[in-house]
């Protein structure tokens, strides 16, 4: 089986794509249809799909063909215009789970990024599906945008409870988040009497990630700002930030040149045309 | 009897009157229980804040330059204040 051919209506947008390497994520409220989410409750409850690791490296396009609830999520034209923007054709199945979160639970999960260090360019994305209503009271999970450019290895950021600007998924049932590997996260208490679901599925490109997306924006003047998003917690290694965007950004848009703000153009001077000396 | 309470308390920058951007609180004396994502704003404006209401700064951050090659990423949040409070219980 293979995924349907991509309509340029579905892809992501410039602009959209400059957020994502901002914050780390991107979220689509409310865009999986309510048949679709049934279903995936019944296959968790019906354990009709695997809450066990499929063969990591697989094609994902093979994955759970029957299924009308998880399947149909990422068969959805919308979910697969947001893999195809982010890490193209022919991606591959990396791992999913089921998150669970029982009722009454008071504890946050420990803050984590799902990788050991990884200094990649490139990079594999991450589905946050939430099949239910999921209020502030349920938890839903807690992303620390901007994050995801760090190079700390998983529990190491453990310490940590509370940021400024730390962002809860609550979110009506349908909603669905992409963030990138390295974006830090940790799962909400859940205050309420149910159980409360999150499907996580990991995927890697197999093709260099460069202008995968829809690129009619590409010269927004938009973009070299939301480049420069200082998210509150960032103190004054915001400036860092930047200039890791700026090369994320050169990578993703296939542009050693690029550059907003002189922010790199700065640092890259060294010049070493020689003038003749004063006589 | 005795228990210590420890507030982290990350700052913008090495300067003790500056914003607080990140926190965090350990309750030994069992009056309070923190976890993950419980609170929007820190406890303090300012380490000095904190210090003011009578916490102690037991740790300062130490401060190294770049490794040759690191000198544009970013890791933990550098600007780490370890303060304590004793209370009876």
């Amino acid at each position: 089986m293979s995924f349907p051919m991509v309509e340029k209506k579905d892809l992501l947008t410039s602009v959209q794509m400059a957020n994502f390497i901002s914050d780390g994520f991107l979220r689509f409220d409310e865009i999986v249809p309510d048949e679709i989410n049934q279903a995936s409750m019944r296959e968790i409850d019906e354990k009709r799909v695997p809450s066990h690791y499929e063969r990591s490296g697989r094609e994902l396009s093979g994955l759970w063909p029957e299924s009308d609830g998880f399947g149909a999520m990422f068969r959805l034209p919308q979910v697969q215009g947001l893999i195809r923007s982010l890490v193209g054709t022919e991606p591959l199945y990396d791992h999913h789970a089921f998150h669970k979160v029982g009722p009454r639970h008071v504890e946050g999960q420990i803050w984590h990024a799902d990788n050991i260090i990884d200094p990649r360019l490139a990079f594999d994305i991450q589905l946050f599906y939430y099949p239910h209503d999921t209020p502030r009271e349920m938890g839903g999970t807690m992303f620390l945008p901007g994050s995801h450019l760090r190079r700390i290895h998983e529990t190491d950021i453990g310490r940590y409870q509370n940021f400024r600007g730390q962002m809860p998924m609550v979110c009506k049932a349908g909603t669905v988040a992409v963030a990138h590997h390295g974006i830090w996260h940790c799962a909400q208490p859940n205050a309420t009497d149910s159980m409360r679901y999150m499907f996580k599925l990991r995927i890697n490109p197999t093709v260099r990630q460069a202008l995968l997306w829809n690129t009619d924006d590409l010269d927004s003047p938009e973009i070299g700002n939301i480049l420069f998003r200082n998210h509150g917690w960032y103190g004054n290694d915001d400036r860092l930030e930047y200039a890791q965007r700026i090369k994320l950004w050169r990578f993703l848009t296939d542009n050693d040149h690029y550059d907003t703000h002189y922010w790199l153009t700065r640092v890259e001077n060294n010049p070493e045309r020689r003038i003749a000396a004063v006589a | 009897m005795v228990r210590q309470k420890l507030l982290i308390l990350y700052s913008a920058t090495p300067m003790l009157t500056d914003r607080v951007g990140a926190w965090t609180l350990y309750d030994a004396t069992g009056k309070e229980h923190h976890t993950t994502g419980d609170s929007e704003e820190p406890p303090y404006p300012s380490v000095f804040a904190a210090m003011q209401d009578g916490w102690r700064v037991i740790q300062f951050p130490a401060q190294f330059p770049a490794y040759p090659g690191m000198e544009l990423t970013t890791s933990y949040l550098r600007w780490e204040f370890v303060l304590e409070k004793l209370e009876e219980v």
